[in-house]
């Protein structure tokens, strides 16, 4: 299962960085998405996937032995999910207000702002 | 005690929390920002008195001990830069009372500039890797938006640039603590930094600290990862470029220093070998992207780039002496550049432009507006009896010592073109006369009261500045105390952990 999950984070890395080199804003926006999505994958697969051990100390146990599912990774998606959500909805809103106010979606006609006069 | 740690996050964050809730009275905002931002540097100043006289303080959040809680830590150098934090707070506060238009602060620009400072002196402060990445995030979250507020045609296409680079750096950042944890299974700092000595491959853990330095290096603009910068910083009004240039750069600077003197110090040959590659490139490039520009604020952007390569030229040297320069340096360095923007934004202010082509005269009509621009443009340049002369005396010392003469070099070259770049500002926008075509309201149409806001803060940083310069020892004392505590961490770790390493 870690086999194909690192697979899976490996092919959401070089689509989020395939899709955040096209001239489209959307595809950007698409791409730094995917780029969140890949993180979160990662750390979820680094925590080591474990079944059916869930960290429970029986009464009378101090500490945990043995294998057993780490909780933090968990913790640190959810931050990391809710995080992205909010910067993704802002993200969308500014494509949306930049292609209203600048007439085009290609990243390559946003240059006013590098030019020299 | 634990309250005081906490203040610097505590207080902005009511801040912004009474700014919002006053959204229908732009008066009684301004009124709670000013407060605000003066609690904040009066807790800000207790706090480094305190760490000063009473050694590293740290407080476990929710009383979970650590590792397993959030640690928020105090040493010299972050109650320093936290004081910084809210005096450059303040400044842009004031300034803005004036500089900023109604518009912007209808829509909450004082909620939040008080959203960034607090997540600014919360990754100061934190001393958890994954609670560093969340404070980044919340700054991250309201620079974004005082980028864009007012949606101004610049302000979109810089924002989208800043936002792009600046949030591929986050999940950059992200993907290196996932492989810190899956590698030690720790996320405090101090933990890690006992951790990371035993770990078996070498190799990975250089791989994972040059990932830290790309995420890190994003965010501090250094080569070759800066071209967000000089795209984005000059597109917002004057105040909110102020604030970024004093403090963002200096985020991802600090946590820089941080993470190569606490975590990563296995092969310093290779990492702060790079580090090292990478200053003497980032002054170069930096400034010599300066030389070419024709606009007031651009100019300032890449001499903000080409600076941050002396800050961790100290920290590529890695000796206590150069990490007491890099202190120095950022530490009068965040003064220095918010001076010259907040500067920059009063000429726009009399002349409505940033184009040095069409400025000029400013000295025969505001003689006291072009010192204080001159104090700070020699400062930055290097020019004695000012603070940025003793920072580089002391990084210069510090790299002969350690017989780096290629950065030396280097460091001494951009400080003669830096001079150039800002003479070549002075004599456009000071010295020169106004071009004919010119008619833009003069100072005396300016109400009184709204100059002053202008003027009065950027004096009160000059002055600051010229006291470094002219009584650099108690500040080279602190860099030093701090650069010392940097340098052995047993402190640091024992504060937090409370055993010795």
């Amino acid at each position: 299962m870690e086999v194909v999950l690192s697979f899976v984070v490996g092919g959401l890395y070089a689509a989020a960085i395939y899709l955040m080199m096209r001239r489209s804003i959307v595809k950007l926006i698409l791409g730094l998405a995917l780029l969140g999505h890949a993180a979160n994958l990662l750390i979820f697969t680094i925590g080591r996937l474990v079944r059916g051990a869930p960290p429970i100390m029986l009464h009378g146990e101090s500490q945990l032995i043995g294998q057993f599912a780490d909780p933090v990774p968990e913790a640190l998606i959810l931050t990391a999910i809710v995080i992205g959500f909010g910067v993704q909805a802002f993200a969308i809103v500014l494509i949306r207000r930049s292609h209203q106010t600048l007439g085009t979606d290609d990243l390559d006609k946003m240059q006013s702002t590098e030019s020299f006069d | 005690m634990s309250f005081l740690l906490v203040s610097p996050i505590i207080i902005p964050f009511f801040t912004a929390i009474l700014a919002l809730l006053a959204w229908e009275s732009r008066n009684l905002q301004r009124m709670i920002s000013s407060c605000g931002a003066a609690v904040l540097l009066a807790a800000a100043l207790v706090l480094f008195g305190f760490v000063w006289h009473n050694g590293i303080q740290a407080t476990q959040i929710g009383n979970w001990p650590a590792p397993f809680g959030i640690t928020i830590v105090a040493d010299l150098f972050s109650a320093a830069m936290v004081v910084l934090a809210a005096l450059m707070g303040l400044a842009v506060v004031v300034y803005s009372l004036a500089a900023i238009d109604h518009q912007r602060e209808s829509f909450g620009y004082h909620a939040l500039l008080h959203i960034l400072i607090m997540g600014v002196c919360g990754a100061f402060l934190t001393g958890d890797i994954f609670n560093l990445y969340v404070w980044f995030e919340v700054l991250l979250i309201a620079s974004f938006v005082l980028m864009q507020l007012g949606s101004e045609k610049a302000q979109l296409e810089g924002a989208i640039k800043y936002v792009t680079l600046n949030l591929m750096s986050s999940a950059l950042f992200l993907t290196a603590i996932a492989i810190l944890y899956g590698m030690v299974g720790t996320l405090n700092l101090a933990d890690l930094s006992i951790q990371l000595r035993t770990v078996s491959r070498p190799g990975m853990l250089t791989t994972l600290a040059i990932l830290f330095l790309l995420a890190f290096g994003i965010k501090a603009a250094i080569f070759p990862l800066f071209f967000w910068l000089p795209a984005s910083y000059h597109t917002p009004p004057a105040p909110i470029s102020a604030i970024f240039a004093g403090l963002l750069t200096k985020v991802g600077v600090y946590s820089l220093i941080r993470v190569f003197t606490l975590l990563f110090v296995h092969d310093v040959g290779t990492t702060h070998g790079l580090i090292l590659l990478a200053a003497g490139l980032t002054m170069l490039t930096g400034i010599l992207g300066a030389l070419v520009q024709n606009d007031f604020r651009r100019i300032l952007s890449f001499n903000l780039v080409s600076h941050v390569g002396y800050m961790i030229m100290g920290l590529g040297l890695y000796t206590p002496l150069a990490l007491a320069g890099s202190i120095f340096y950022t530490v009068q360095d965040i003064i220095v550049k918010t001076s010259l923007f907040l500067v920059s934004g009063a000429v726009y202010r009399l002349r409505g432009t940033y184009r040095l082509n069409r400025l000029g005269g400013l000295y025969s009509s505001n003689p006291g507006l072009a010192v204080l621009f001159l104090l700070p443009a020699l400062s930055l340049a290097g020019m004695p009896p000012f603070s940025g002369f003793w920072g580089k005396f002391i990084l210069v010392k510090a790299g002969l010592d350690a017989n780096s003469y290629l950065i030396v070099a280097a460091a001494l070259i951009v400080g003669l073109l830096t001079l150039y770049s800002m003479s070549t500002v002075w004599s456009e926008v000071f010295w020169k006369k106004q071009p004919e075509e010119q008619s833009e309201p003069a100072l005396e149409s300016l109400p009184s009261g709204s100059w002053l806001l202008h003027v009065v803060p950027v004096a009160i940083l000059v002055a600051l500045m010229a006291l470094i310069g002219l009584w650099p020892g108690p500040f080279f004392d602190f860099a030093q105390r701090a650069a010392e505590q940097l340098v052995n961490p047993s402190d640091y770790i024992q504060a937090v952990l409370g055993k010795s390493a």
